[in-house]
């Protein structure tokens, strides 16, 4: 059995704030987590939705990101299926097909993550763009980074995926 | 097959079996042997992936009905 020097990275792009696409990234990260390797998931445009608080309010400045951000909530629990949502029964529906199959919550998923050590980081452009303050995500994520950081921690990986 | 450790794992899916096995065996010692019980066909496929990525041992299964029993042994901390 061939011997592992040091471990192996793998790099997460979620780029989608759908849920089922969230649900493959975060099936992977934790897999990968539990086979040994050093995981970052980058969270970018749309993916941000996925690591907004649940909770509260989210208080961006100017007119128009403020109505993003109200159309455009986001959180780990309010996230909708690409395909089928049908006004939230395709989403709500998929939720309970999840929950009977026991396959963990995108919140759940995410606590998993980050208890393995998963590390998590937010897109500065888009948080700026978006209007994204610092307590519009959930604890644990780590600060922001921009493209640079991405390619460097890419470059280092076995294994990227843009998802 | 005995084991020293059993892992219930019945009715999860992917990657669930898999994640409760890693962190499962870091209470083993190495040399010990952990059962673990999986209804997700998956497993076949996925367990011994995993223990080639961990530098661990997947002794075998054993296939009664749905219920899966894959045995594998801990070669390192």
């Amino acid at each position: 059995m061939a011997d592992i020097p040091e471990k192996e990275k793998f790099t997460i792009v979620l780029f989608s704030g759908d849920l089922d696409k969230a649900l493959a990234a975060f099936i992977l990260a934790t897999t990968a987590a539990s086979m040994g390797m050093d995981v970052t998931m980058f969270f970018t445009f749309w993916g941000l939705n996925v690591i907004k608080r649940n909770e509260g309010s989210i208080q961006a400045k100017g007119f128009m990101r403020k109505m993003l951000n109200v159309l455009n909530r986001g959180g780990a629990k309010r996230l909708k299926l690409s395909r089928f949502n049908m006004l939230g029964l395709g989403t709500w529906m998929m939720k309970k097909l999840m929950r009977d199959s026991n396959v963990p919550s995108i919140d759940e998923f995410i606590k998993m993550a980050q208890e393995m050590g998963v590390k998590m980081i937010s897109c500065s452009t888009s948080c700026g763009v978006l209007g994204l303050p610092d307590n519009a995500f959930r604890s644990g994520i780590l600060d922001q980074a921009g493209a640079a950081f991405f390619l460097k921690e890419a470059r280092e990986s076995k294994i990227t995926l843009f998802i | 097959m005995k084991a020293d450790e059993s892992l219930d794992c019945y009715g999860l899916r992917c990657p669930m079996p898999i994640i409760k096995t890693a962190q499962k065996m870091k209470q083993l010692k190495v040399g010990q042997v952990l059962e673990v019980i999986s209804t997700d066909k998956g497993i076949k496929q996925d367990m011994p992936a995993w223990c080639k990525a961990t530098g661990n041992e997947c002794l075998g299964m054993e296939e009664a009905g749905e219920e899966i029993k894959v045995y594998v042994r801990k070669i390192k901390e």
